[in-house]
Order: structure tokens, then sequence, then C-alpha cells
């Protein structure tokens, strides 16, 4: 049952890959959202049939679909198979549902593209591998998806390769997430070394990864742990490929280059679902990473600290997908932090909700760009809520929740992150309260960006007007270009900007709505007091559903095992975080209101000046001494010089043995002499030891 | 010293310094004659082994025929002195002193394991033509036959090779 | 009576005379004299060998040594006067075909 969802996919790209040239768009269009319908039907499927299960012996219910054996030799065995349980199960609930509205989308803003068919087969190729990434009952299989969806990623950020930075972007974001991958394929082989195992579930005969962690010590928390070779270090080699898959930092340069693909591109893979399989990953080893307390601090630290800088050049940034991408970094940051605290519960919630407003913010960005004719510089914008206001009030829901405003999705799951990084029972000593500072000040800064973003493209005076338009608009625009995807404005036109078509509002209302209620499932405990006794169950059936398969560590001697229990102290910090959220928005409304053309210090609006720094540092001194050394001396030299030179010595080996036959009768009865002197003088020796 | 090893002496010293001759003359027809010499002086030898009919033969077939065939090809081809042309193999010359040394130092070792012959009854040697014969037409027909055949294939060999293209 | 060994020491030196001659000569008659030379000191080795152990079939080897080496010398001069034909000349190095 399970393989439906992962294969119904693979049937689209298949059939739109290999005949989609010649179907009009309408098929293309049809057959791709379909597939992914189908994928979307067997999973709701599937997880009403997983709720009906009987737990196993560790109280989590299970689905499993095995395909086939894959790999069994010596002591590793791994299958291809798939397995539905409380954690993957949400994971490829979301995943199915916002790919299918996002395929809708797509259908529309994708429309009149040369290569139609090219795009949904990549993206249905996308959803293929997330889906198995999302179901592997294995580390390999969940490996397998990775450097699937890597792939997919390189492709539809390359969509546009005709331009050149689209292409350079693609290879980016290929090379830098291979970086991150690298640690993880070294995670996976440290976990098999140790456990001989590197399956999710118990199979028979052999237990599965989780069983045997939890039976293990602690590691404990220093920083020898980390290069012990024990559980801290595959905790970090694991982390260290999430950093390249959802964007931390150090590994975060390419996601906001990757804005060069297609919009819904930016939505599905670089909002919802292929950032988040990092942290995807981590809640699932939760078991590991619960007994590596220092890979869990460094987490902690990198998620806060990238959550932070992401948020203060996300506050720069002119254009419209760049703010959302460095908002995806921080919000990123975010999950990582909670993760890294000991909340993964939590964290996981943030990926849910994220993924309904983030998903929500690219595609109304989307839809905005159409309008605009794919312009992308908000400085061109302003006023467009008379004409967008179907964009603008779903823009403006998606935007109230990552900012936190109370009672919204983003609300109910930063604030858990925020209290649960105070509270933390891992975090050593008063780190738990300085991160959650940071926390609290990133979430301001959200708000305060996000706003502005909003001020500035729907409020103010309609600077669009004023874009000149350029006269190689007109004839002789001989590339593919016109069709809409360059950056230019057509502003001047003098027509008004007009809502998208149905196809690309209706995903939107769909998201805005799960991004305003769907933060009802996850009321933490200590709120629980404002609801009515009857629904207790199902505002905290988020937490209760996953808590089989999530582990909540506990350091002994934090201290903040009491300050968890403290709902008072809960309440305060809900409080404390609300009203920061609405005084930011309120900052940003005024400040942005007046001044849409305020600009940040230039060190922000250059991203920090990070890529030149890892230009200068790494990608330059690589290239040189690739060329120097590798290439002129190794390659040339050495190896070259090696075969010539084997050449060369057998060539001057000839013309020294040539010397023997030099057609000279006489040489020739000479070395018969010789020969003869020599036989005779053996067969003397041979003679006299008798 | 007997009369005999006087003999063998002075034979022997005269056959060496023949043969070196032979090889140390520049021009072949020297060389030729001193080969004539040197077969006389080995058919003496062999008279003193009572090799008797062996070095009649000696003389008749090889001074007699093979270097008179041979001398006339010197006098055919017209040669004179040895082409003095440049040697660029000098370096053959250097290594024929140690080859010869080595050779003959072999040789003479051999001769360690070389018995001299006792006999109970002193038994004559005979050589003459009377029991060659006898062995040659009896024990030795095979070969007395092959080298019948051989003698007409060199008789017709040398025919074919040496006559001139009939255009 | 004259020991065995110094027919042999002299059959010795001038196989090694002749064997010398072979590849320090030029010219191919020369060369062929020298082969002539050679196949003396083996006949005489021959006969002293017989004439001492009192056996006929030294000499009879020797008839027909002699006969063979006469078959030889015509053949071979025969060839010598078709290489003269084709070279003009009687260096022995100056028949290089052979060479690589």
């Amino acid at each position: 049952m399970l393989r439906v969802i992962v294969f119904a996919p693979l049937i689209g790209a298949t059939i739109l890959g290999l005949f989609g040239k010649k179907m009009s768009e309408r098929i293309i269009a049809l057959i791709a959202c379909s597939s992914i319908a189908v994928s979307v039907i067997a999973a709701f499927a599937s997880f009403s049939k997983l709720l009906s299960q009987t737990p196993d012996a560790a109280g989590v219910r299970r689905l499993s679909d095995t395909l086939f054996t894959w790999i069994n030799v010596g002591g590793f065995q791994a299958d291809f198979a798939f397995m539905m349980d409380p954690l993957s199960g949400v994971m490829i609930l979301f995943v199915t549902g916002v790919g299918l509205l996002i395929h809708i989308f797509a259908t529309a803003y994708m429309s009149g593209e040369d290569s139609y068919y090219r795009f949904f087969t990549y993206l249905n190729l996308f959803m293929f591998m997330m889906i198995t990434l999302v179901l592997g009952d294995n580390y390999l299989m969940m490996f397998v998806g990775w450097e699937g969806v890597g792939l997919c990623s390189y492709l539809l950020i390359g969509y546009y390769f005709l331009k050149g930075y689209a292409g350079d972007a693609a290879k980016k974001a290929f090379v830098v997430n291979r970086i991150g991958d690298f640690g993880f394929a070294l995670g996976v082989m440290l976990i098999f070394y140790h456990f001989n195992t590197i399956s999710f579930i118990d199979k028979p005969g052999v237990a599965s990864v989780f069983t045997l962690a939890t039976k293990l010590q602690a590691d404990p928390l220093t920083t020898n742990a980390l290069f012990a070779g024990g559980l801290t270090t595959i905790a970090i080699l694991l982390f260290i490929g999430a950093t390249g898959k959802s964007a931390q930092i150090p590994l975060f340069v390419w996601l906001p280059d990757a804005m060069a693909g297609p919009t819904p591109v930016s939505a599905l893979i670089h909002a919802a679902t292929m950032v988040t399989a990092g942290v995807y990953m981590i809640v699932r080893s939760n078991m590991i990473f619960g007994k590596a307390p220092m890979a869990l601090t460094i987490v902690a630290i990198v998620g806060g600290l990238t959550a932070f800088f992401a948020a203060t050049i996300g506050l720069s940034q002119w254009n419209i997908k760049k703010v959302l991408a460095y908002s995806t970094v921080s919000q990123l940051g975010y999950m990582f932090l909670a993760c890294g605290a000991g909340a993964f519960a939590a964290g996981f919630f943030h990926v849910v909700t994220h993924a309904f407003f983030k998903a929500l913010l690219f595609l109304g960005s989307g839809s905005v760009i159409h309008a605009m004719h794919h312009d992308e510089d908000m400085r061109n914008m302003g006023g467009l809520n008379k004409y967008l206001k179907i964009t603008f009030f779903t823009m403006g829901a998606g935007t109230l929740a990552i900012a936190g405003f109370p009672l919204l999705s983003g609300f109910f799951s930063k604030d858990e992150i925020l209290w649960k990084v105070r509270s933390s029972t891992v975090l050593p000593g008063s780190l738990g309260t300085i991160l959650w500072l940071l926390g609290l000040l990133t979430a301001a800064i959200t708000a305060i960006y996000m706003t502005r973003m909003m001020v500035i493209t729907f409020f103010g005076e309609e600077r669009f007007r004023n874009v000149k338009h350029d006269d190689h608009h007109g004839g002789g625009h001989g590339h593919d270009d016109h069709k809409g995807h360059d950056d230019h404005g057509h502003g001047g036109h003098g027509k008004d900007p007009h809502e998208s078509p149905l196809a690309m509002t209706l995903p939107l209302i769909i998201l805005a709505i799960l991004s305003v209620v769907g933060g009802f499932m996850g009321i933490p405990e200590g709120l629980l007091k404002f609801v009515p006794e009857s629904l207790h169950h199902t505002t905290h059936a988020f937490y209760e559903f996953l808590a089989p398969v999530i582990t909540t560590p506990v350091i002994p001697g934090n201290g903040g095992e009491h300050l968890a229990e403290d709902h008072g102290a809960e309440l305060m910090s809900t409080i404390l975080s609300s009203v920061v959220a609405l005084i930011a928005i309120g900052i940003g409304f005024v400040v942005f209101k007046g001044k849409p053309m305020l600009s940040m210090p230039s060190f922000l609006e250059n991203k920090y000046y990070i890529d030149e720094i890892y230009d200068a540092v790494i990608v330059n001194p690589l290239k040189s001494i690739s060329t120097n050394v590798f290439w002129k001396f190794f390659d040339v030299g050495i190896i070259d010089g090696a075969v010539n030179g084997l050449a060369k010595l057998v060539n001057l080996i000839g013309v020294g043995l040539r010397q023997m036959q030099p057609g000279l009768t006489r040489l020739y009865a000479a070395f018969v002499f010789g020969g003869a002197l020599f036989l005779i003088s053996w067969f003397l020796y041979v003679f006299s030891r008798q | 010293m007997g009369l005999e090893q006087i003999f063998f002496l002075i034979l022997a010293v005269l056959s060496v310094g023949a043969g070196l001759s032979v090889i140390l003359q520049k021009s072949p027809l020297y060389s030729a004659f001193s080969l004539i010499g040197l077969f006389a002086c080995l058919a003496a030898l062999y008279v003193s082994l009572q090799a008797q009919f062996l070095g009649a033969i000696q003389i008749i077939v090889y001074a007699g025929a093979i270097m008179v065939l041979f001398i006339f090809v010197i006098m055919l081809l017209n040669i004179r002195k040895e082409e003095s042309a440049l040697d660029k193999y000098k370096y053959l010359y250097i290594l024929a002193v140690p080859f010869a040394i080595t050779l003959a130092a072999e040789i003479i070792y051999a001769l360690r394991f070389v018995q001299e012959p006792t006999f109970k009854t002193e038994k004559p040697m005979i050589g003459d033509s009377q029991s060659i014969g006898y062995g040659l037409y009896t024990t030795y027909l095979m070969p007395f036959e092959l080298t019948s055949i051989l003698i007409l294939l060199a008789i017709v060999g040398s025919v074919v090779l040496a006559r001139r293209e009939k255009d | 009576m004259v020991p065995l060994s110094w027919y042999l020491a002299l059959s010795a030196v001038l196989f090694t005379i002749g064997a010398v001659g072979v590849f320090v000569k030029r010219n191919v008659i020369s060369i062929f004299m020298c082969i002539e030379l050679m196949l003396n000191a083996v006949n005489l080795t021959l006969i002293a060998f017989s004439s001492f152990y009192r056996e006929i079939s030294g000499q009879l080897f020797v008839f027909i040594v002699m006969t063979v080496a006469a078959a030889e010398a015509g053949v071979g001069l025969a060839l010598v006067i078709a290489i003269f034909r084709n070279r003009q000349s009687l260096n022995s190095d100056d028949v290089d075909l052979l060479k690589l």
C-alpha cells in the first residue's frame, strides 16, 4: 500500500519525461497533478489505517511495506522497504498535500513556458525522491531519497539553464549539498559500525538502530566526545549532513541563490519539503541524539546563530524571494534550535506549520511576481492591495503566522520552541536562557522584516508605474525571455496589475486556512487549561501522537527539569513572546509605511560578504591548487610523465638492443663464439665436479 | 728428448706459425699460401701418427683441390689487397684477445681428463688404405653413401649459384 | 713417445687461431680460410685419438670430414661469387641486409 504513495509520482515523471514533449499543456498538467493526487489519497488512506493499527511493544504504531531485500552482504542488510509510523505519517501528509497544492499553482504559473513538460517531469521526480526519503525504513533508503532530492533541486534550480546564473546557482546548491552529504554518509557508516544495522525498525533477527541505541549509556558532555567515534560523533556527522541539506551555518549559502529557479520550485523544495529533510532526519534519529549532549549543544548553538543572522540579512533584502529565502534559513534555525534543546516534537511541529505558511508566502510572492510581469524587486512594487486582494489577504495571514501573531499556527509552534529552549533539560548551564533570549530577539526581527515585506509590497505609492519600460521590449527580442522570466519590469504598460487565476489563488486560500487553524492541534500542556476539557485530546493530539517515537532526553543536573514543570513560567513566556511579536509587527508597519525605501546597512545587504569570504578562503585557493598542483604538477608532470617516460624508456632500450643486430656477420660470429665459450666452461664445471 | 718429440715440436711450431700467418696477413692470397703450408705440416703430422693414407689424401684434396679452388676464385674476383676501408668495429679486435686466451685455456684445462691409453698387448696401428677401405665399406657404409649424395648436391648447388643470369 | 696431450694442445691452439680469425677478418674469403683452419685442427684431434686408441674409426671420420669440407668449400665459394656480383665488394661488413 505504501508503495503507491512512492511510485505514483515516479510513474508520472516517467510518462512526462518520455512523452511529454508532444503533449499539450493541459494534458501535462493533468498527468502531473493527478499522480500527486493519487499519492495524497494513498497517503491519507494509509494514515487512517495507521491510526487503527495496534501499537507494537514499544507503543509505536507502524505500517510496513517491503518490496525486496536490496543488499544483503556480510552483516549488512538493507531492504528496499517503506515504513509509516507517526513521524513519517505526519510528514508524508503535508509533503504530499502541500506538494499537490503547489503543483496546481504551478500549472497556471508556468503556463506558456517552453519545455513545460520538463518542469513537471522534474517536479514529479522530486516528489518521488522526497517520499522515498520520508518513508524509507532504513538510513540507506533515506540516503537514496536524500541524494535524489538534491539532484532534483539541481535540475529545477537550473531550469532556466539558458541564463548563466541559474546554472551557477544549481551547481552551487549541488556542490554545497554534497559537502553535507559526505558527513551524512560517514555518519551512516559509523552507525553501521556501532550497531551492525541501519534499519529504523526491528527486523526478524536484527534489532533496529534505535532499540539498540536506547540501551546505551549517554556520552559525556565534553568536546572529546565529538571525536571519540561514539554516539556523539555519529550525531555530529549526521548534523553536518543536515547543515548542508537544511541550509544552516556554514552551508546555507546555496539557498538564497536557489531563488534563481521558478517560484513554485522555491515554494516546494526550498521552503516546505527538501530543506526540512534535515530536521526530519534529526528528529528520526532522536534516540541517538538524545545520548549525545555535546552534539545537541552544538546543534542548538548553530541553529540559534543561523536563525539570528539570517533574520538580520532578511531585513535588508530588496528582492521579495530573497527575503523569503533568508526567512526560511532563519526558521530552519529555529527548528534545529528546538532539536538541540531536546524538544524534537516542538521542532517538528514547527516543520509542519512552517510548511503551511512558508509555502503560502512563496506562492503568494509568485502571484505578485506574476502580476508584476516577473519583476521581483520590491522597490518596483507598492500599493498592490487594491489590485491583488486575495493574494494580499492570504499573504497577510501567512505573515502574521510567521511573525507569531497569537493563536495562529506559527505562534503555537514558535512559542513552544522558545519555551522548551528556556526550560531545556539538555543544554548546560544558562545556555538555555541565552538561546531563549536570542530566539526572542530573532522573533522580533522576523516580525519586523516580514511586516516590512508586506508593507513595501502592498501599501504605499504605486512605484510600479514609475518603472521605465525598456525599448528592447519591442521587436528583435530574439531569445526565449519574452515569455516573461527576465527581471525587467514592464509595469509601464499603464495596465493595472491583475489578480491571478483560480488555479493560483485556490492553493493560496487553502494554505492560508491551514496557517491560521493549523496550530490548534498542537497546543502545549501549559496552555491546556484555557481549553475546554472535551477538546484537550484534540488540541494536544500532535504531541500525543508523536510521543511513542520521540523521547525527550534528560541530562540530570541542568536545572531545566524543574522549570519544565512550572506552568506559570510557561504562561509568562507565552505572553512575553506574544507581546514582543505584536510590538514588532507594529514597529514594522509604522516605520516602513512611512519610509518604504529605508535601506539597511550595506554589510547586511551584502549578506555579511559571506560568499566573497568563501570565494577567497575556499574556492579560489582550491581552484589554484587544482590547476597548479594537481593538474600541472601531478597530472601532466608525474602521471603523463610516467606514461610517456615509460614509452621513452622502452624506446631507449630498443635503441640499445638494436645495436646487437647491425647485420654484421662478424659480430654475430663473435656472439656465437662467446656463447660457445660460456657453454664450454659450463660443461667443464659440471664435468669436473663428478 | 727423443727424435720424435723434436720432430713434433718443429712441426708444431711451423703449423702454429702458418696459422697465425693466415689470420695476420692482409692479402687473401698470402693467407691462402700460408694455409697450404699449414696443410703440409699437418700432413706430416698425420703420417707420423700412422695415418699415411689420410696424410696423402690431405695433400691431394685439401692442398691440391680446395686451395686451388680458393686461389682461382681470388684470381677471378681480382682481389689485391684487403680493402683498407675504415673499420668501424675495431672493438672486435680488442675482443679477440680475451676470447682467444679463454678458449685456449679452457681446452687445455680439458686435457686434464684425457687418459693416456695403456694396452695389455701391443697392438700396432695400421692406417693404410686397406684398413680404411675395409671400414668404409662395411661398418661405415651409410655415411659413405650419404657423403656421395652430399657431393652431388654440392656440385649442383655451386653450379646454380655461380651461374651467370641469362636474361 | 710424443704424449697424446701435446697433439691435443696443438690442435687446441690451431682451433683458437681459426676461431678468432673468423670474426677478426673482414674479407669473406679469408673468413672461409679460417673455417678450413678450424676443421683441420679438429681433424688433427681425431687422428691423434684414433692413433692412440688404435681405432680406425677416427680416421674414417676424418675422411668424411674432408669430404664435407670440400663440398662446403665449393658451395661457399659459389656463394661468394654470387655476393660479389651483387655488391661489388667482398667486405663482410657490406653484406648487412639483416640490419635492424
